[in-house]
């Protein structure tokens, strides 16, 4: 029972770590002091105490975390850390495994520059999208910089060996001391209003940290934020970054390499310009003689040359036409007249003064044939009819009155052939063969 | 024209290389090819003098009342 109320310091370290572990504050902490014991591991790690005059507490830096400080940790260095607090188990005590380290004094200034270095970046400062483009071949440049000392000869030297011809105009500024903020604002506001300048340089020579402080302040940054002319910025050496290298348009490693980007090689110019002369020239050549060589060629061309013969082939065409013409014509006639021949030879052949002559022959016999018949026939006739006349004589009432007969006329001139048609007392006509007798029926006997 | 205008090394040079461009293109009439071929030597001969025609030119520093004065180097001693 007892014994249960016992813990292992196994569990009593966990404990206390998780106590450690759970402190937010304690996960990222700030602390300032001396460096003591300090023992760097072949491995790379670097093991030391941090004191001051009442306390002190271990500390580990790992390699991954000290490659990039830019200095050497010593004993009795007073340095500035950011870290995280917690317990190593196996030795039960706590220590801080620092993450930053920085050389106090001039630590205070860099955590200043770290947190405004955020503050830019997270405003938009150090955007790629606000970089403005540097012109390729400028004709003012402007250096923003100490009118004395290394960066403006360095500047100037590097303008003239590469582009003599280019304008420098110098705007002088104070770059080291508590001014020098304030200066270099000014004196990129001033080459702004200057109007000209294609391209401006803004820096100095190298330096300490502290001396290259004021291309870290927040206004110069704004300023070059601000500026219309885009600013290449050359502050220091090759490892030396400032804040306005970050802002500025377009960053050089040093004051001879801003002039370097700030201006093109005249002899690369003169090259430039070189080619393109010469590509100018050989097309207009290349131009000229293509167009006098297809001149040529149709100047060469057979039409041109034997013009006769263009119209040489037609008169020959127009010769043999003609000749088929006549030719074709003559022959076209004769055809013809042979057609015509044949009809007329065969228009003869059938003419119908045969077919008269025949015609006519049969018409004469017919005729004759005709007269003959018509005699036989008259004669018949003739004989016919005085037959007739005969046997009519023969016939011939007058003839019977001739024997003593006559005939009976009533008064109405109808022949009386019976007792009957008359009554007594008529009036009756009696014609004889010589004469008429006019009598009255006196009496009228019927035979029985 | 363009002859108005001043026109500045690089804009030069633009136009230049267009102008190239253009003949090398080859279907240009001839008129156009020659007017092209003589702006184009103009502009050859107006960069050429801009990079020959080094007139040493002066340094100049913006002085405090915000006249410019010749610059010269101060040797450092």
């Amino acid at each position: 029972m007892e014994q249960n109320r016992y813990l292992t310091v196994t569990a009593l370290t966990k404990y206390i770590k998780r106590k450690f572990d759970a402190d937010p504050h304690l996960q990222d902490i700030w602390v300032k002091g001396e460096i003591s014991n300090f023992k760097a591991h072949s491995r790379g790690h670097m093991y030391f105490t941090i004191k001051d005059q009442q306390a002190r507490i271990q500390a580990v830096m790992f390699a991954g975390y000290n490659r990039d400080l830019k200095f050497t940790p010593e004993n009795g260095m007073k340095v500035l850390l950011r870290g995280e607090v917690t317990v190593f188990e196996s030795n039960g005590n706590y220590q801080i495994y620092v993450k930053e380290m920085q050389p106090d004094g001039i630590g205070n200034l860099y955590l200043a520059y770290e947190e405004m270095k955020k503050r830019l970046e997270a405003e938009g400062l150090f955007s790629q999208n606000y970089k403005k483009p540097i012109p390729k071949i400028p004709h003012y440049i402007g250096i923003v910089t100490s009118p004395t000392g290394a960066a403006i000869r360095d500047i100037i030297t590097t303008i003239r060996r590469r582009y003599p011809i280019a304008k420098v105009i110098v705007f002088p500024a104070l770059v080291q001391g508590v001014n020098a903020g304030p200066s270099v604002v000014n004196a990129i506001e001033q080459a702004n209003e200057f109007g000209k300048i294609d391209v401006l340089i803004v820096g100095r020579g190298g330096g300490s940290i502290e001396e290259l402080w004021a291309f870290n302040e927040e206004i110069v940054a704004r300023a070059i934020f601000q500026s219309k002319v885009p600013i290449i910025s050359a502050v220091g050496h090759e490892t030396d970054i400032t804040i306005a290298d970050f802002v500025a348009d377009l960053r050089a490693p040093t004051p001879t390499g801003a002039a370097e980007l700030a201006v093109p090689h005249m002899a690369e110019l003169s090259e430039r310009l070189l080619v393109r002369h010469t590509r100018l020239l050989r097309a207009m050549k290349e131009k000229l003689v293509s167009d006098s060589k297809r001149l040529d060629t149709l100047k060469k061309s057979y039409a041109f040359r034997f013009p006769k013969n263009l119209y040489d082939q037609k008169q020959q065409q127009l010769d043999r036409l003609v000749d088929r013409l006549e030719r074709e014509g003559a022959m076209a006639i004769s055809r013809k007249q042979e057609v015509f021949q044949k009809l007329s030879l065969r228009l003869q052949h059938n003419h119908p003064s045969e077919k008269l002559i025949r015609a006519k022959q049969k018409q004469d016999l017919n005729r004759k044939m005709l007269l003959k018949e018509f005699t036989q026939i008259l004669k018949q006739k003739q004989f016919a009819f005085s037959s007739q006349v005969s046997k009519l004589e023969a016939l011939s009432p007058l003839k019977i009155m001739d024997r003593g007969y006559s005939l009976v006329y009533d008064q109405e001139e109808h022949l009386v052939k019976s007792v009957q048609q008359v009554e007594q007392g008529n009036k009756i006509k009696v014609k004889l063969s010589d004469g008429h007798l006019d009598c009255e029926v006196i009496e009228i006997e019927e035979r029985q | 024209m363009s002859e108005d205008k001043v026109l500045s090394f690089e804009e030069a040079m633009e136009k230049l290389e267009q102008i190239v461009g253009h003949l090398e293109e080859g279907d240009v009439p001839l008129e156009k090819a020659i007017t092209y071929f003589q702006e184009g030597m103009k502009l050859s001969k107006l960069c050429h003098d801009k990079l020959q025609h080094v007139e040493k030119q002066m340094e100049q520093i913006l002085r405090e009342d915000g006249e410019l004065e010749p610059f010269t180097i101060q040797e450092e001693e």
